[in-house]
């Protein structure tokens, strides 16, 4: 994969978490906090996991992080920049400079591989010429060199996680978060998707991953959030 | 690495749904065509008024009310001779006892008159226009006369019709607005479904970093083209249907209103604009709606 060029990291910039919580709360309407107090730091360069029952709230926290939602208590910054005083204009930015891969995958039924990948340069501007290449060396790492024609429902679900995956990663975000991203994919693969991603971060971008692979946390020295019922109940120590 | 066969051309990101185009288009090429119908008659009545008018302010009706056993026929001609020779006047016609009875039979029937019945006799006066006679020219030139003169020079005619036509061509035009907004209410409501029905392409543009105007901009170019194709069907078939009836029943002023060529290039540009404007209220129609659901959903 050849890594598209990006601008020099401002160094100020860089010594801001990529993402903080302080006493962050979620609730949908007036439902009960599925979050509570949630305080930590994912220091900019950075590889977590994410841990938890099913229901502890990883996906609504991943939520929080890529702003699809808003905090019902508590700041949320990202990058320095406290998400609540963000204009809705700045969002856009933002979203380029985060990597997402789905539970679902949400990819589109009437792209194929190829466009699906190809949609955050897309929007981003690139012309389709600067970045086929690097589609079709990204999706032939990722195992679908040759699916690169098919659309999404005559793939298998792991298929469709690495398309997923392979889009979540294409622009090279600053920050990559994944919910459950080796679920449907075999031991083997599920190894070489973490190879990416810890490549991914070798490279300067933060990562957290949202798992129940106990496995998976076990292979890599990484530091672990754990949450259930909503609270975090073990954090990464203080680096 | 370059991987053989890559796509040449990107997919279009808001895939095509003929199921809920298809009434759409119709709908909107019905209100183009109605629209396209009540323009051609407010661009006929806006050219009927002017013709009228002017024929009006060209003309000039003179009576002549003899009150004694006079030839009023002789007196007719003698005015009109001198009538003609005032400046401003083009022609001065007398016209006959014969002619003023026919003028009144609707109202006094055909029975023919008593003889001994006054008739005023009329004098048809074409002036030049921009140089008519001198206001009191007629009445001061035929003034010493043992008869009345009366000199209609149309006015309160021009008036009425200039009115009437007026209110025909305020009525056209706002037909023709009544039916842009519907038009834009229609697409309004189809984008929003449109929307609801792919939000998944939406949603997917927003996460990796499209703006408002990106995702918006998907949905504007859809409506645009669907509203110029659906315009340029209603337009062309009302001009079709135009061109038909005021060559059949038009022919025989039926429907004054209707385009002929004599209509010019007003009329002309009424079909290609009505299916401009259809394509511009689509897409403006879509680019509100898009844009208030999206920030509806992601405030």
């Amino acid at each position: 994969m050849t890594p598209n060029p990006r601008p020099a990291p401002d160094l100020n910039r860089a010594r801001d978490p990529a993402v903080r919580f302080d006493s962050v709360g979620l609730r949908y309407g007036r439902g009960p906090e599925i979050l509570s107090d949630l305080s930590f730091d994912l220091p900019s360069g950075s590889f977590h996991f994410l841990t938890g029952p099913s229901g502890a709230g990883k996906s609504s926290l991943l939520r929080l992080i890529y702003r699809a939602r808003q905090p019902s208590r508590g700041l949320i910054s990202l990058f320095g920049r406290d998400t609540a005083l963000m204009p809705r204009s700045a969002l856009p930015e933002l979203r380029r400079r985060i990597g997402v891969v789905f539970q679902d995958f949400r990819l589109l039924e009437h792209l194929t591989v190829f466009d699906n990948v190809a949609l955050p340069l897309r929007v981003a501007g690139q012309a389709r010429a600067s970045y086929a290449d690097d589609v079709a060396d990204l999706l032939s790492w990722v195992g679908l060199g040759e699916r690169m024609h098919a659309h999404p429902a005559s793939l298998s679900g792991g298929e469709q996680q690495r398309a997923a995956i392979a889009r979540a990663v294409i622009s090279r975000p600053e920050l990559l978060i994944a919910d459950e991203p080796t679920g449907n994919v075999d031991p083997a693969m599920g190894r070489r998707l973490l190879r990416l991603f810890v490549e991914l971060n070798r490279l300067g971008a933060t990562v957290l991953i949202a798992t129940h692979d106990i496995t998976l946390v076990r292979s890599l020295e990484a530091p672990v959030l754990e949450l259930a019922d909503g609270r975090l109940v073990s954090r990464p120590r203080a680096a | 690495m370059s991987a053989p066969g890559k796509p040449r051309r990107p997919a279009a990101l808001l895939p095509p749904d003929h199921a809920r185009d298809r009434p759409l288009f119709a709908v909107a090429a019905i209100l183009v065509f109605l629209a396209s119908l009540a323009g051609f008659g407010a661009a006929g009545a806006w050219q009927a008024a002017e013709g009228w008018t002017a024929q009006l302010s060209s003309e000039l009706t003179v009576q002549l009310i003899a009150h004694d056993a006079r030839d009023a026929d002789a007196d007719a001609v003698d005015a009109a001779a001198q009538i003609a020779r005032l400046p401003g006047v083009i022609e001065a016609t007398a016209r006959s006892r014969a002619d003023a009875e026919a003028l009144l039979r609707p109202w006094l029937g055909g029975a023919g008159l008593p003889d001994d019945l006054p008739v005023p006799r009329l004098i048809a006066v074409r002036i030049d226009p921009d140089a008519p006679p001198a206001p009191g020219a007629i009445e001061a030139l035929l003034g010493g006369n043992p008869y009345e003169v009366v000199v209609d020079d149309h006015a309160r005619w021009e008036a009425a019709v200039q009115r009437s036509a007026g209110t025909v061509r305020y009525f056209a035009l706002g037909l023709v607005a009544i039916l842009a907004l519907a038009a834009g209410a229609v697409i309004a409501f189809a984008a929003r479904a449109s929307l609801a029905a792919r939000w998944d392409v939406a949603e997917a543009l927003h996460l990796v970093g499209a703006p408002d105007r990106f995702v918006t901009g998907i949905f504007q170019r859809r409506f645009f083209f669907l509203g110029l194709k659906a315009g340029l069907a209603g337009a062309g078939l009302a001009a079709l249907a135009g061109y038909a009836l005021a060559h059949g029943a038009g022919a025989a002023g039926a429907v004054f209103f209707l385009p002929v060529p004599a209509l010019g290039w007003t009329a002309a540009a009424i079909a290609p604009g009505a299916a401009l404007a259809s394509a511009l209220i689509a897409a403006l129609a879509a680019r509100l709606a898009v844009t208030g659901e999206l920030k509806a959903r992601w405030p």
